[in-house]
């Protein structure tokens, strides 16, 4: 029986402990219950990804209703993977945030802070593994909802404008998506993914597909903070609580970058996207500008969640590199990096997380003298730090190798030498903040800073290990994320159905 | 001027949704940012709505006689998607109210220059 219906619980586990929580009222027991149904989706990920690996993709049809005509869940290799790396986050987000919140957000509102998360966390398990365009707005609307609540969740008055503008950027962002499904769905008359892709390739292109595949490319890139339309991450990242700060700039933004590959070589198609509408040149220039502009934000930024919030959309725009590059090796080097990114982000944001908390403060000169006085903190922020830039034996070194490979495998040299410059800035704005931990003396020694909580070491470092694990042994991550490209340039493949 | 006529219907979606966009682009409070954003939204709820509409066919219900009937899969996906829209407004307007509360104003550039946002 659970069996049956093994490939919804990510959506629907999180679903219904969101009002549990709530009804939980404050503190422990919703910490718990979040916790363990986070953990218990990681696990369900896991098997899927290792099925989806052996078997090929799976498909459940939602309600009996069989798909076209029906919602369908369908998971390959792609969604499996991406799935795994956000349930995963989730979960050693939620065994930080106990300690993290409780400086943060009112203690009245804690169980508020678990229901929006689980209700966050349906929303991208939804996005990830529906199998339907319309059904994905809909999932992309409940995830952001929760997130605009997130946000505003912090003690900072800041929090509430930035929560504010993030949610009338990214209405508009889902409007331009649901115009664009419409546009589809006129042409078409389906909604189902493989079903449309069939359908699109059969009749080519149209006037009304392009629109609409205009107006979903610029609504998923509001999602994703393209620049230049990323203005709402840095204040939303800088005054949300440190544990949402984690969370969503490893996972929500990676989704939206799933979105946006789904879209593009799932339904449309690459030839589609990429020769007729000659959309990799736009989204490469924008790439590009966006990993040097928001780099050098970065480098300028005194408050270190700014730092952090600037640096995720200049890589993001590595990601959108890597998929703007129009090959198979490129794209694969765009989702390793996705996974490899929240590995460093949630690091960094958790370890910033505690220093806030011990600190009270996130400004560049709190972190002065803190390489004696919080030094687990300061190594992972150190070490994930380095995977940011791109030093051999982290992650970051995978994806820039990849990333690099993938230029130069068509000959772009200059866009090889740009990503390696990109490294440089980089790593000025990382070692600005290592230079004051380590080099500088503490001005007003301040002698009740002491170590972050165990409860928020644990899972810092766990995230710690991983990226120096997977930067060493990268077969499972490189291979899981070559079988991801190939799905998604090739969905219709035949696999092994659930039941 | 037959081609303006015969897509009328895209014309109201088109005006209502630069409507909405100037208005949530240029209102200086956020309630009317709000506003703003539900004109946006429903000009594409009408847009749904009348694609769906097949020429001399009737309302979805069967009933004796009617052979032709109107899509009604655009007007179902429509239902989600203004639930949708009523979920962001509840929301937008929570937030204008802890904002009134946290800053006094709900005008955007009385509270611009108080401090600096990012």
């Amino acid at each position: 029986m659970l069996e049956q219906h093994f490939l919804i619980l990510p959506i629907v586990l999180p679903l219904v402990a969101a009002p549990i929580c709530i009804l939980l009222g404050r503190g422990q027991l919703a910490w718990l219950l979040a916790t363990m149904v986070s953990a218990a989706s990681f696990v369900i990920s896991l098997t899927m990804l290792q099925s989806t690996i052996e078997l090929g993709a799976l498909s459940y049809a939602v309600g009996g209703w069989q798909p076209p005509w029906g919602i369908e869940i369908r998971i390959d290799t792609a969604s499996a993977l991406v799935l795994s790396v956000v349930t995963a986050i989730s979960t050693l987000v939620l065994i930080y945030a106990k300690a993290s919140i409780a400086e943060e957000i009112d203690s009245a509102q804690h169980a508020l802070f678990y229901t929006a998360h689980m209700l966050c966390l349906a929303g991208l398990s939804g996005i990830l593994t529906t199998g339907d365009a319309f059904n994905l707005f809909v999932f992309l609307e409940i995830s952001s909802l929760a997130t605009y609540t997130l946000v505003s969740l912090a003690a900072d008055k800041r929090a509430l404008i930035a929560s504010f503008r993030y949610l009338v950027m990214g209405t508009i962002g889902a409007t331009f998506i649901l115009i664009g499904v419409g546009m589809m769905y006129m042409q078409t008359g389906t909604l189902n993914m493989l079903d449309l892709a069939a359908r699109i390739s059969a009749e080519g292109a149209s006037r009304t597909l392009n629109t609409g595949l205009a107006f979903i490319l610029v609504g998923v890139s509001v999602k994703l903070a393209l620049f230049p339309l990323h203005m709402w991450l840095p204040p939303a990242y800088t005054h949300a609580p440190s544990a949402v700060s984690a969370f969503l700039a490893s996972t929500a933004t990676k989704v939206a970058v799933y979105v946006m590959v789904r879209f593009i070589f799932t339904i449309y198609g690459p030839d589609y996207v990429f020769l007729s509408m000659g959309m990799d040149v736009i989204l490469l220039g924008l790439a590009i500008v966006g990993i040097f502009k928001c780099s050098y934000m970065a480098a300028l930024q005194a408050n270190v969640k700014t730092v952090l919030a600037y640096s995720s959309v200049a890589q993001i725009g590595y990601m959108i590199l890597g998929i703007s590059l129009v090959s198979a090796a490129g794209l694969m080097a765009g989702i390793l990096h996705i996974f490899n990114h929240a590995l460093m982000k949630g690091a960094l944001f958790m370890a910033v997380g505690a220093v806030l908390l011990r600190t009270g403060s996130v400004d560049i000169r709190a972190f002065h003298g803190l390489g004696k006085r919080m030094p687990w903190t300061m190594a992972a922020f150190t070490i994930a730090g380095l995977s940011l830039i791109g030093m051999p034996l982290t992650v970051g070194f995978v994806s820039k190798w990849y990333l690099v490979t993938a230029a130069l495998e068509q000959q772009q040299w200059l866009i090889a030498v740009l990503v390696l410059l990109g490294s440089l800035l980089a790593m000025v704005y990382i070692g600005r903040i290592v230079e004051a931990a380590y080099m500088r003396d503490d001005i007003d020694a301040n002698d009740r800073v002491k170590e972050a909580p165990m409860l928020m070491l644990i899972p810092m470092w766990i995230l710690v290990i991983a990226n120096v694990y997977f930067g060493i042994d990268n077969s499972l991550t490189v291979g899981a994320a070559e079988a991801a490209a190939q799905w998604l340039i090739n969905p219709s493949a035949t696999g092994g159905l659930a039941q | 001027m037959s081609f303006i006529v015969d897509h009328y219907n895209y014309w109201v979606v088109v005006f209502l949704m630069m409507a909405g966009f100037y208005i949530v682009i240029f209102a200086n409070n956020l309630v009317k940012k709000v506003v703003g954003l539900n004109i946006f939204q429903t000009s594409v709820f009408m847009m749904y709505i009348s694609i769906g509409k097949v020429s001399g066919g009737s309302a979805p219900i069967v009933a004796e006689g009617i052979t032709s009937y109107s899509n009604p899969l655009p007007h179902v996906l429509i239902l989600t998607a203004i639930v949708v829209g009523v979920a962001t407004t509840a929301v937008g307007l929570a937030l204008i109210i802890r904002i009134k509360r946290a800053y006094g104003t709900v005008e955007e550039n009385e509270f611009k220059d108080k401090e600096d946002l990012i």
